[in-house]
């Protein structure tokens, strides 16, 4: 286990570290202690190294992340792992706003709750919270699989393209071209398979799934009213 | 009997026949209009001022045997490796998706000859315009169609773009028509649909995030490349100012007159400043903060000529950026297609709808067929001319104004031939001292 310590190393340091492992090395277990809250934290990684932060992070912890696994043992600020690319991110507390911005790829599993815009604007990543999100979740939600185990915030999958929602819980409303669909065989395979990886005691017989009408998908002023 | 004279068929100066016409459009209709390009009306522009020149007072240089240098550094107030340019024009972003990949390639060649830079557009990096082009912005736009760390980590600068002239406040639409495989692929859509561009970005609201923001790029790029904020012409005083304290290396303020790929009409007309109102503002932002020539600022919105790059600059742009006249450079709008622009309902000169795909120039299309007919290594070449004389023309003018760097030119340079463009561009009314406005 390799160290890096924010109290006596400079944020720069501790990502240049981190950004220059490469899938050949041998040092790919990492840890960061005392991170206190610092933004923009093990971003732009690009190997299959395994770092846990002991403590919570700011704004947009492990953004754009590539193939490492990061673990915060603590809570996540804005834009956790946005626009990910593949790897894995876990946060053990909450996470604020825009948790999974953009992401490409990859697993996010937040164990405790999510802000609002969960998954805004997502394009291939799959997010697991097992908790509560918040409002406006999947926002223009284009590819992926958004998972929660809790309640959802007002609407969720406002002009969703083409991502997959399941809730396990209540949903306060859902957004523009949002509708609840058939929950088929494939979709539960999906599900058992995000609920393992993410290590969630849930079965996906539990969940309701969400995803696009379609019927935004070509602009017509008959729609303005939906927009 | 003689005829009574009668009254003559008056026009109204407020519902003309281009007013009415689009009151029966909308009727039949319903929907507004979409349509590419910048503000078509007269706004005013570079055009309303003039160059004082050298006299008893001023001291020119020989044209033909004094240097006159137009090499430009952008980005180095953070950026280990700032974007250095041989020319103070660069080429603004524009999209792969609503340019073909042949204009994109087109662009990037021209400009690498130049010796200047081309950006990237919503919908990512292509490969036609990496490879081609030396000096690459890629930009950083709320849809994040395409973004990746690879890409980010490969480009010259980044352009954070919060706005743009033509839409200041708005985000953006590509119809189905130019949603291809490959359009669609890269922006992780499905193909044919019609693709919305949000106006916000997704994970970060307002000047305190934006801070946070541009500290993660710099973060995952190394501290490496210059990070540049774009925004539209709105309250160029502020943004700028507020870009600044976020940290940007570079500010690029668009005025209406800056193109767009599509959106509605009444937005392109209606909102946002013209490029001349613009310019002072943000210096004196710049200085204001004590930053001027450290952060570097790029003007776009309406540069056509060499007189309309050193007007900018002396009116305190670092550099112009052009879009517009790049594309009618290659060979948009070209009479050489009338035919086929009459059969589109328009005319060579007029054709605006871009994002309709059917591009008779081969330009703003993904149609394999219409944008073959551009033939990259001609067109860039016509590019290349264009900017090689952007460039004489702002020397010329330079020299005569008794500079030997085009960077050196400055307000007292400049009349202005209407009280509008002198309260605008902060220069007095041609032979007068009187500077709308200035309170001495």
């Amino acid at each position: 286990m390799s160290t890096l310590d924010l109290a006596e190393t400079s944020l720069r340091d501790v990502n240049a570290a981190l950004q220059s492992l490469n899938g050949t090395t041998n040092q790919t277990a990492w840890e960061v202690l005392n991170p206190r809250g610092a933004h923009a934290l093990a971003v732009g990684l690009d190997a299959p190294v395994e770092v846990r932060v002991k403590g919570s992070t700011g704004y947009y912890c492990a953004g754009m992340n590539a193939e490492a696994t990061i673990h915060v043992e603590g809570s996540a600020g804005p834009g956790v792992a946005e626009n990910m690319m593949s790897g894995t991110v876990v946060i053990e507390g909450d996470a604020s706003q825009y948790a999974g911005a953009t992401g490409h790829g990859g697993l996010l599993v937040v164990k405790g709750n999510a802000s609002s815009r969960c998954g805004i604007s997502m394009k291939g990543i799959d997010i697991v919270v097992h908790g509560n999100i918040g409002h406006m979740a999947a926002f223009m939600a284009q590819k992926g699989n958004l998972v929660v185990l809790g309640d959802t915030g007002e609407a969720l999958g406002d002009s969703i393209y083409e991502a997959r929602l399941f809730v396990r819980g209540s949903v306060k409303s859902l957004g523009a071209d949002c509708i609840e669909k058939e929950m088929r065989p494939e979709h539960l395979e999906l599900l058992a398979g995000l609920l393992e990886r993410a290590g969630a005691d849930a079965t996906p017989e539990e969940f309701r799934r969400y995803g696009s009408a379609r019927q935004l998908y070509h602009f017509h002023v008959d729609n303005a009213g939906a927009y | 009997m003689k005829d009574t004279p009668k009254t003559l068929p008056r026009y109204s100066a407020t519902f003309t026949p281009e007013v009415n016409a689009e009151i029966r459009r909308a009727a039949a209709t319903g929907i507004y209009d979409i349509r590419g390009g910048g503000a078509k009306r007269r706004v005013p522009h570079f055009d309303d001022l003039l160059f004082l020149g050298a006299s008893m007072s001023r001291y020119p240089l020989e044209g033909y045997r004094e240097t006159c240098s137009t090499s430009v550094t952008l980005g180095a107030r953070f950026a280990k490796t700032p974007v250095e340019l041989a020319i103070p024009v660069t080429i603004a972003g524009m999209s792969f998706g609503a340019l073909s990949g042949q204009a994109k390639e087109a662009l990037g060649r021209g400009a690498t000859l130049a010796g200047t830079s081309t950006t990237t557009g919503d919908g990512g990096m292509t490969e036609e315009e990496r490879g081609h082009s030396a000096k690459l912005v890629y930009q950083y736009l709320p849809s994040r169609y395409g973004m990746n760390p690879r890409d980010l980590r490969r480009a010259d600068a980044i352009e954070i773009v919060v706005g743009q002239g033509a839409k200041p406040g708005g985000g953006g639409m590509l119809l189905g028509q130019k949603i291809s495989e490959r359009v669609a692929g890269m922006r992780d859509l499905p193909q044919g649909i019609d693709q919305r561009s949000a106006c916000r970005h997704p994970d970060w609201t307002g000047p305190d995030d934006l801070e946070i923001k541009i500290l993660e790029l710099r973060e995952i790029t190394g501290w490496q490349i210059p990070i540049y904020v774009k925004v539209g012409a709105a309250r160029p005083y502020y943004d700028t100012a507020l870009a600044a304290k976020a940290g940007a290396d570079v500010v690029v303020i668009d005025g209406m007159q800056g193109g767009t790929a599509a959106t509605q009409d009444v937005f392109i007309e209606h909102v946002g400043l013209p490029t001349l109102a613009a310019i002072r503002p943000a210096v004196e932002a710049l200085e204001d903060l004590g930053l001027r020539r450290e952060v570097q600022l790029v003007v776009s919105g309406g540069i056509r000529s060499g007189a309309d790059v050193a007007k900018a600059i002396a009116l305190g742009a670092d550099a112009v950026s052009i879009g517009t006249a790049a594309l009618v450079a290659l060979g948009d709008n070209d009479p050489a297609w009338e035919a086929e622009y009459q059969a589109l309902g328009t005319t060579a000169g007029a054709y605006d709808d871009w994002h309709e795909g059917r591009d008779p120039a081969g330009i703003t299309t993904q149609d394999p067929d219409l944008a073959a007919r551009l033939d990259p290594v001609a067109a860039a070449r016509r590019l290349y001319n264009y900017l090689s004389v952007l460039t004489l023309e702002t020397q010329t003018i330079a020299r005569a104004c008794g500079k030997s760097h085009v960077r050196n030119l400055e307000p007292e340079d400049l009349c202005a031939l209407t009280v509008e463009a002198a309260a605008m561009a902060r220069v007095p009314l041609a032979g007068t001292s009187w500077v709308p406005g200035q309170v001495f």
